[in-house]
């Protein structure tokens, strides 16, 4: 068993808490854990990535290899985009369809969705919209975890229990919400035809 | 289980911890910051008041780092590679004096720049000093290398550098802890005259030093760092610290069985290093940074055997991945997608409601109808004010160089001469710089962009904070000429006026510019929230 996943997102979008609670799960199956992450000047609203790779067996790089993506899980749609070459060919992109605008010239949306569309497996996601109903624009990033989770091979409750300790340092409150939100995502995509088409 | 899941950074910190040392010291910079962090969170280092604060700068860390370890306490001191450039003078006379308690000097490298303004390779600095040089590959051997290196320097009586690059350093992996080793006991230095350095103790201390490099040599080539994964292959891969996890990676994709010689303690391991290309056809040099043993191995006649970042085999400069040693070993780059045209670059930016931004507003609007309209800046958050929409710095160079260059430009006749230095900048090296200034009576204006931290490395403490104005007349800046200014939309037209009367006078002004960072500002708020919940 070995997955890589590439985070990907706006600096302050949340998605070290993802590789955080993925970390936890990955820790709580006994698997191998290399999880690379941006600090420093690009945390300031630029690009980020987290190259993520978890394996029963020992892993060397820390940064997955070009086209070595199983998938790619972006909390904004243009930054899903910008890592495709280290997309695998049989690699899956989950990405929210909420653009963060914070350039002059963000380009038309429907361009953007158009892309990815043109990957053979996708699966976007309105995550600001399903955090609105779950009455948090923070847990957008909870729902993002919960739909890319079926593909991590992770069991469902290992990663439950990592957003719970993540969040519980908050409050339970905050806890209860985000697992709330990771179960709406992960919901949302078992049910998707994605799911039925690519059960890996 | 406990979970040790640790970016390398934080591995060394837990390493220093449980290798017994009374303190650490060091100055922010990435990638190195998350060392000290560590350390300043754990609670372990609570219990045993392992001294922890943030230093001025590189220099007073080292310098004070040496003191502990004189006094007979181990002691870490942490920096980025630049860092290095300012703890240079300490470093290479550390080597002379060597040390008491043991003395590691973590240093983290940036390939590829991402946060710095080069990509220098402390091995070099190594060298040298004629120190040993450490390089793991993993966390593991990270936190590993960290302990070993405490011993390692009470044993040779040298201090020791750890070298790090900033992917080692900002992964996280697994880590496995041993048992802690107890503080050393107080036992201060007795020899008359290895720590003074006067030149008749110095020839001493120095062939003391050259009469130590076969021993530094013969550690190499023993070294656990240093070993050799064998294959059949006549093509072989020399791979130094990190750059052994990518030639791994492509050894396991590719199904190769070539031979690796891994390296990760210097001075360089001459004998193995023979032994390994005499055995081979070809051999392929990795290493991230220079090519620094590169150069060493190809010599003056050079091998026709090697090829690394000095002949194209590699690119001779930025970091290194797996897919570069694919296509130095000659493994044809499979298809991968390209990145749609449609996708625009993100460059980082201010935070929205910082206050840089309304400083900077009144700083092109002060400047717009002067002769001269570039200025002075330097390393921080505010760097950003280099780039559009405001466009308003015309340099970085170095810690504490807006000061002393706007100084020269107005030596030289340029006329204003505008420095822009934020408050922990200013009290790592640009107090030195005011005195030059006020001392040469220059018509110079110093704007210190004051938000009560260290904002670009994640908001460490700033040593001077709410002391600045007291230190500018301590220096002797006029009082009259010491402004406080809050940079807020609605105070611009005050500001602006303010700013152009001090570009006026003819003599050294300080304007600071203070209103608390926004992200430390939250972080406060939220832990204030957290306690009164409690």
């Amino acid at each position: 068993m070995k997955k890589n996943i590439i985070l990907a997102g706006v600096g302050g979008q949340g998605i070290l808490s993802i590789a955080t609670v993925i970390d936890l799960a990955a820790v709580k199956s006994g698997l191998n854990i290399k999880q690379a992450e941006v600090h420093g000047m690009s945390q300031r609203g630029g690009a980020v990535q987290s190259h993520l790779r978890i394996s029963d067996t020992a892993i060397h790089s820390d940064l997955i290899p070009l086209g070595q993506a199983d998938i790619i899980l972006s909390v904004e749609p243009m930054e899903a985009l910008r890592h495709l070459p280290w997309l695998s060919d049989n690699g899956m992109i989950v990405s929210s369809i909420d653009p963060v605008k914070n350039i002059p010239n963000y380009p038309d949306m429907e361009k953007i969705t158009e892309q990815i569309e043109l990957n053979d497996c996708h699966l976007l996601i309105n995550a600001a919209a399903l955090a609105a109903e779950i009455g948090n624009p923070k847990t957008a990033n909870m729902i993002m975890l919960g739909a890319a989770s079926p593909w991590t091979n992770l069991e469902e409750n290992l990663i439950e229990e990592g957003v719970r300790l993540l969040f519980e340092t908050k409050s339970k409150e905050i806890a209860d919400l985000n697992i709330e939100a990771f179960r709406k995502g992960r919901s949302l995509s078992k049910k998707s035809n994605v799911w039925k088409n690519k059960n890996l | 289980m406990k979970n040790n899941l640790l970016l390398g950074a934080e591995a060394i910190g837990a390493a220093a911890l449980d290798a017994g040392i009374s303190g650490v010291y060091a100055y922010p910079g990435t990638p190195s910051t998350e060392i000290t962090e560590f350390i300043q969170r754990s609670p372990e280092a609570k219990k045993h008041t392992v001294r922890s604060s943030w230093s001025a700068n590189e220099k007073t860390a080292l310098e004070a780092a040496l003191g502990m370890s004189f006094a007979g306490k181990r002691s870490l001191c942490c920096m980025k590679h630049v860092g290095l450039n300012v703890a240079a003078d300490p470093f290479i006379n550390a080597a002379l004096t060597g040390v008491n308690g043991g003395l590691v000097i973590a240093v983290a490298d940036d390939p590829s720049m991402h946060s710095s303004q080069n990509e220098q390779d402390s091995r070099v600095y190594g060298k040298f000093a004629l120190l040993p040089v450490l390089e793991p590959a993993s966390q593991q051997e990270l936190y590993d290398t960290t302990v070993d290196a405490f011993h390692l320097s009470e044993e040779l009586g040298l201090p020791v550098l750890l070298r790090l690059t900033t992917r080692l350093s900002h992964s996280r992996a697994n880590i496995v802890r041993h048992r802690p080793f107890p503080q050393n006991v107080l036992r201060p230095e007795t020899d008359p005259n290895r720590f003074v350095l006067i030149p008749s103790n110095a020839r001493i201390q120095y062939q003391k030093l050259l009469d130590l490099q076969p021993t530094l040599k013969h550690r190499s080539e023993h070294s656990s760092l240093n070993k050799l994964i064998e294959g059949p292959g006549k093509k072989g891969v020399i791979a130094f610290g990190i750059a052994f996890n990518y030639v791994m990676e492509v050894r396991e994709i590719h199904d190769l069985s070539i031979p690796v010689l891994k390296i990760g303690q210097y001075p360089l391991p001459e004998e193995m290093l023979k032994v390994f290309i005499n055995n081979c056809e070809s051999v392929l040099i990795a290493e991230e940074g220079y090519p620094f043993a590169e150069e060493y191995l190809r010599g003056l006649s050079g091998n026709p055997k090697l090829s690394g970042r000095l002949d194209g085999a590699l690119p001779r400069s930025g970091e290194l991945n797996a897919t570069l040693i694919a296509e130095a070993l000659g493994i044809a780059h499979e298809k991968t997608f390209d990145i749609p045209p449609v996708v625009t670059e993100r460059p980082p930016e201010l935070c929205k409601g910082c206050g840089h931004r309304d400083m900077f507003d009144a700083i092109n609007a002060a400047m717009q109808n002067q002769p001269y309209h570039q200025v002075f800046s330097d390393i921080g958050c505010y760097t950003l004010g280099a780039l559009p929409p405001y466009n308003s710095i015309h340099t970085c160079v170095d810690m504490g160089a807006a000061i002393t260059m706007a100084k020269g430009a107005a030596d030289a006749g340029m006329l204003p001469a505008l420095a822009v230095i934020g408050d922990s900048t200013f009290t790592h090296s640009g107090i030195t710089g005011l005195l030059d200034a006020v001392n040469d009576r220059n018509s110079i204006t110093i704007i210190i962009a004051d938000n009560d931290t260290t904002a670009m490395t994640g908001g460490q403490d700033s040593s001077a904070t709410g002391r600045l104005h007291a230190i500018c007349q301590g220096i002797g800046v006029e009082e009259q000429h010491i402004r406080t200014l809050v940079p807020l939309k609605k105070n611009i037209e005050e500001n602006i006026a303010a700013l152009k009367e001090e570009l006026a006078y003819n003599g050294v002004s300080i304007v600071i510019f203070h209103r608390e960072c926004i992200e430390t500002a939250a972080r406060k708020r939220r832990s204030n929230r957290q306690k009164k919940q409690q």
